[in-house]
């Protein structure tokens, strides 16, 4: 049953990722993004990461793409104001797509080598686990990663303000 | 295969749907014999004693009507639209507690679907995505009326659940769990929520009228502006999803409200007069039940007693008072947390 899932949820997401770098229309292309956002959080659900399952479709489907999508449909692209691309662009954008595929290919080909440093736990992804791990463990990161939010949201505000000085 | 706990959860989740469709159905009777009784009408009268078959009419009215798609509309996405809307509105109801265990033949049995350990974030998940259906439905008209009252709903919704999501960590904080059965029982008797978080209560209810679109944040479907807003391309059911959709919304989001902040099944005195633990159960459904429809009445006394905010009003409300004071309330919380705990 696990496997069946797992083999459905990731054909949905690669289907559903091609489809987002095929279809014609921009709007198509968020939505089929939000399928697969979805079928990746099924596979955190599988993973009995709930927590992270959850995280995603809020910050990713909920608010992230709902503002890609705002934003395409005020634009209203279609194809006759498309700018034409020339050829030389768009073999420099195959070239180096290829180089980013050999790239992970590279990375990913030594992962089945290594060894976890700690025993696998299955109840990580639940919030009370995935808290005390955060707040002990990785405080540090954590509180800066924060802060990197926090610069991001002042940084936002100040480049809506026309009158500061 | 068919265990006793498969049968009763089955039957728990098809009355809970059967539940949720028909309270839906009579909140639109309800909207129209409280508006008509605030503006010293009769309200609708002639289908039934007092009118009481007028949400049945009504239904057939929506199947009966011409089913109009636009031609140069996105079909396919046009009919997904409405589907989405009822979708995301019928899926909160799952963890909702609608009571405490109840005993039947001798083993136990809880009267909630399933107890997520994600609890309230599964429900601010599912209203996150319950704008795509209207975004979907408004953009795929090819109106630009529609397309005026999707984004406005998309912004809207995304300035409010920021606020709302910060009135739930206040919530978490000092309850200390996500699950929304151990919140429940947590207030049992007359411990509330409401009492503990006064302020985070006041900006979740603000939230939940904008999430669910209603008066005074139903600007995405204004009259005086939009036609219908998203929904002025559809015609037949499809609208009647729109509109059912809201209204299933409203009772959800009712039962949200009084499942974290007003006790959930929880009634005073429940535990000092000596009853046996079904009936307290039982009783309990009840005081829950009555707690959502004084909520859905609060919702609709609201809509025909306040008027409609202005777009820049409500994004002022949003952005500059509801967002900075639930932050207040954090600070707030945490602060009294750290008082008494040393």
């Amino acid at each position: 049953m696990t496997q069946f899932l797992f083999y459905f949820l990731s054909f949905v997401a690669v289907a559903a990722g091609l489809m987002v770098i095929t279809a014609k229309n921009p709007v198509h292309s968020v939505l089929y993004l939000i399928i697969a956002f979805f079928a990746i959080a099924g596979h955190y659900i599988l993973l009995n990461a709930q927590f992270l399952a959850i995280v995603h479709i809020i910050v990713y489907a909920g608010a992230i793409m709902v503002l890609f999508l705002s934003v395409i449909m005020l634009l209203n692209l279609n194809k006759d104001n498309e700018p034409a691309k020339s050829n030389v662009l768009k073999l420099a954008a195959a070239v180096a797509a290829g180089l980013l595929l050999v790239t992970f290919t590279g990375t990913l080909k030594g992962t089945e080598s290594i060894i976890a440093a700690q025993p696998y736990d299955d109840q990580i992804g639940y919030v009370k686990a995935l808290g005390k791990v955060l707040f002990n463990d990785f405080l540090l990161p954590f509180e800066v990663s924060a802060l990197l939010l926090l610069s991001a949201i002042i940084g936002a505000v100040v480049l809506v303000k026309h009158d500061l000085k | 295969m068919f265990t006793p706990d498969l049968i009763f959860k089955v039957v728990l989740i098809l009355s809970i749907f059967v539940i949720t469709l028909v309270i839906a159905m009579y909140s639109t009777y309800g909207e129209r014999k409280i508006a008509a009784f605030m503006q010293d009408r009769l309200g609708p009268n002639r289908a039934g004693i007092f009118g009481i078959l007028q949400p049945l009419a009504d239904g057939v009215k929506m199947f009966m009507k011409e089913e109009l798609i636009p031609d140069i509309s996105n079909k396919v996405l046009f009919i997904l639209g409405p589907c989405l809307a009822m979708t995301t509105a019928l899926m909160t109801s799952v963890i909702i507690p609608w009571g405490s265990t109840i005993n039947i033949f001798g083993s136990d049995f809880s009267l909630q679907v399933t107890d997520l350990n994600i609890g309230v974030l599964y429900v601010f998940a599912v209203t996150s995505i319950g704008v795509y259906g209207i975004m979907i439905g408004g953009w795929a008209s090819n109106n630009k009326y529609s397309l005026l009252g999707a984004l406005r709903a998309s912004s809207q919704m995304i300035s409010y659940e920021i606020a709302m999501g910060l009135a739930i960590i206040a919530l978490i904080m000092s309850t200390g769990t996500l699950s929304l059965k151990e919140i429940s029982a947590a207030q049992s008797g007359f411990h509330w929520n409401i009492f503990v978080q006064p302020l985070g209560f006041l900006i979740f209810i603000i939230c939940s009228f904008a999430e669910t679109n209603r008066a005074p944040f139903d600007l995405p479907e204004c009259e005086t502006e939009l036609i219908g807003g998203y929904h002025t391309e559809y015609s037949s059911m499809k609208l009647g999803f729109y509109l059912f959709a809201e209204y299933i919304n409203m009772f959800i989001a009712s039962a949200v409200i009084s499942t974290l902040y007003f006790g959930g099944y929880n009634f005073p005195f429940m535990n000092d007069m000596g009853l046996s633990s079904n009936a307290i159960t039982i009783l309990g459904v009840v005081f829950l039940f009555a707690k959502i429809f004084f909520f859905i009445f609060f919702f609709m006394w609201i809509r025909w007693t306040i008027p409609r905010f202005r777009y820049d009003q409500l994004m002022r409300l949003g952005w500059t008072v509801l967002i900075p004071l639930a932050i207040f309330n954090i600070l707030l919380t945490g602060a009294i947390i750290f008082a008494t705990n040393n």
